[in-house]
């Protein structure tokens, strides 16, 4: 074995069909150990098939897997020994006390007697869930049921986390213990959540892999998928004034690379919206406001900033379903911002 | 195989809390003791050739037809429902570990129950006080004959599970299983066709298979080991069938 780690996670031209229908076409990505990765995607694009294929559950159908360096097809049975998962739906004996299910759990992840007790003591604590280790699973509320998946999920210590849509269901409070906990795994263990929530995942996540229909359609931190989908800065203006002729050459001046990207039609007050671009990444908002309203010819109501979120990112990389591999980010034609 | 007397001592503390296990124990054994109260009056009427337990044991079917089912049916059928069977197969155990861990808690629940009749035969003993009553013979042959064929009825109730996420449907599909080894095959042999000269082989292979010769022989003290093999052999097989049961449903889930 070299002497360099490998990544936690491995995954080339992974391909799972259906009777037919694929579900995963050639999806390649890795994680590095310690990273925190999030998987988005629209339903039905293949994030739940390719963790079950991460984890041995499923066979693939065609390309490569290897977790912690050992792949996933002919050694699956090591593999198992390196990963936590919760499955999607969070599945959970309903007969069962808290407390005996992690037990259960840990003596199949061949945790040794003396080490057990104390470990779900730990995970109880690290979850919240002192209270109810005693008490039946099947009556637990939805948030406690989850976090039981993700005590189970961490119980053993494994290098790599596979948590499928952990935070579904759960209230503020209790997503709030979930992303600490999750952060507090950060750089020791490797990661993978999926989520619908972007704010979540943004929050969560050092990057994010967004898949539609089978493919990466985008990859990178949230901050690289801003620049990469939208590809500028955008500033929104309501302004009153001289706009065709005046307004231009007014950009021009502050900065060469200003554009009108959009014009509205002005309001009773005389005011229009306007959209502005540019290719700088720091903000001209002052250099913008003291420019126009130096000169007295406009008057300007209100001036901000467009913070791409990556619900943006999202919408966009999934409409457009542009592979990021083939095409240019730059030849994307620039997505509608949504309200 | 590791992870078996984990999986195996779960189970069996599973079924013992499952509702669905004292039901079965409780029709059981009424049943059996309405049965064997049955026999008791016949025998105080009028003198009888053969022993009670014989006679007991030649109703055997009776309550393996629901009790199987009942027992076997949520085992795999159930994991699947649930999900918790994609959580179980995650974790660093093998398809047959689980399968075997299942099948025999369930056995073991069935020697049991089994086992619990044991108490009619020593409360005949204790108040008839005539040890002639207690033909100790037919007695253990007959136990014998349960425990062994009891392999390969367990088993096909866990392969009917293994083929559906229905415990319902599993239920009846091992009734279906049992129905057909334990009477069809006796129907088929009763069939005048067989006694044609080119269906020769085909009878011999049908008087092999016949379940209530088993139990004759059993319960006369003859424990031939070619029956012995057919349960083993059969159970074998039903159970390799619930790991592939298993396992292609994985696939193509």
């Amino acid at each position: 074995m070299s002497s360099a780690e490998p990544p936690a996670i491995e995954v080339r031209d992974l391909v799972k069909t259906y009777s037919g229908h694929t579900a995963v076409s050639k999806i390649s990505f890795t994680v590095a150990p310690g990273e925190v990765l999030g998987f988005l995607g629209p339903n039905g694009a293949g994030k739940s098939t390719t963790m079950r294929i991460l984890t041995g559950y499923l066979p693939a159908t065609a390309g490569e897997v290897n977790v912690c360096g050992v792949p996933v097809a002919s050694r699956g049975d090591e593999v198992k020994k390196f990963i936590g998962y919760m499955p999607e739906n969070n599945p959970l004996p309903d007969d069962m006390r808290v407390a005996e299910y992690l037990h259960y759990r840990g003596r199949l992840k061949e945790i040794t007697r003396r080490k057990l007790g104390p470990r779900i003591d730990e995970v109880l604590e690290l979850c919240d869930l002192t209270r109810v280790r005693h008490r039946i699973i099947g009556k637990l509320s939805k948030g406690f049921r989850q976090r039981v998946g993700i005590a189970e999920a961490i119980l053993a210590e494994p290098p790599v986390i596979i948590m499928d849509e952990p935070t579904i269901g759960l209230d503020p409070h209790q997503i709030q213990i979930v992303r600490d906990l999750i952060a507090s795994l950060r750089g020791r263990m490797t990661v993978i959540i999926s989520s619908h929530i972007l704010p979540e995942i943004e929050m969560t996540c050092d990057r994010v892999l967004i898949i539609n229909q089978g493919r990466v359609v985008a990859a990178g931190t949230p901050a690289d998928l801003r620049r990469e989908v939208f590809g500028q800065a955008r500033y929104e203006l309501e302004i009153a004034g001289d706009l065709a002729v005046a307004l231009p050459s007014a950009l021009a001046q502050i900065d060469p690379s200003l554009q009108i990207a959009e014009t509205g039609a002005a309001d009773a007050g005389g005011f229009s919206q306007l959209t502005l671009t540019s290719t700088r990444d720091d903000d001209l908002g002052e250099a913008l406001l003291h420019a126009l309203t130096a000169t007295g010819s406009f008057r300007v109501r209100s001036l901000c900033r467009i913070q791409p979120t990556l619900e943006d990112v999202f919408l966009a990389a999934t409409r457009r379903g542009w592979e990021l591999l083939d095409t240019p980010a730059s030849a994307a034609p620039t997505p509608k911002r949504t309200p | 195989m590791k992870h078996f007397t984990t999986i195996l001592s779960h189970e069996i503390r599973m079924l013992l809390v499952s509702p669905s296990t004292y039901i079965a124990a409780v029709l059981f054994l009424s049943v059996m003791g309405f049965v064997f109260s049955g026999i008791l009056e016949r025998y105080s009427a009028a003198a009888q050739e053969t022993s009670p337990a014989a006679v007991f044991f030649q109703l055997f079917w009776l309550p393996v037809f629901f009790m199987v089912p009942l027992l076997t049916m949520k085992c795999l059928a159930e994991e699947r429902r649930l999900g918790t069977l994609e959580t179980l197969l995650t974790a660093p155990v093998s398809t047959t570990e689980v399968v075997l861990g299942k099948y025999f808690a369930a056995y073991f629940l069935y020697l049991l129950l089994w086992g619990a009749t044991g108490g009619f035969f020593y409360i005949m003993h204790r108040f008839a006080g005539d040890a002639r009553f207690l033909d100790l013979g037919p007695l253990l042959g007959g136990y014998l004959f349960i425990a062994v064929s009891g392999l390969l009825y367990i088993a096909l109730g866990v392969f009917a599970s293994s083929l559906s996420r229905n415990q319902a449907v599993a239920g009846i599909l091992a009734f279906t299983l049992l129905f057909g080894i334990i009477i069809g095959v006796r129907f088929v042999g009763s069939l005048e066709l067989l006694n044609l000269e080119a269906m020769e082989s085909l009878r011999a292979a049908i008087d092999y298979t016949m379940v209530f010769r088993h139990l004759e022989d059993f319960t006369r003290g003859v424990v031939d080991t070619r029956q012995v093999l057919f349960y083993v052999s059969g159970t074998v097989l039903a159970l390799i069938f619930s790991i592939l049961g298993v396992e292609a449903k994985l696939l193509h889930s």
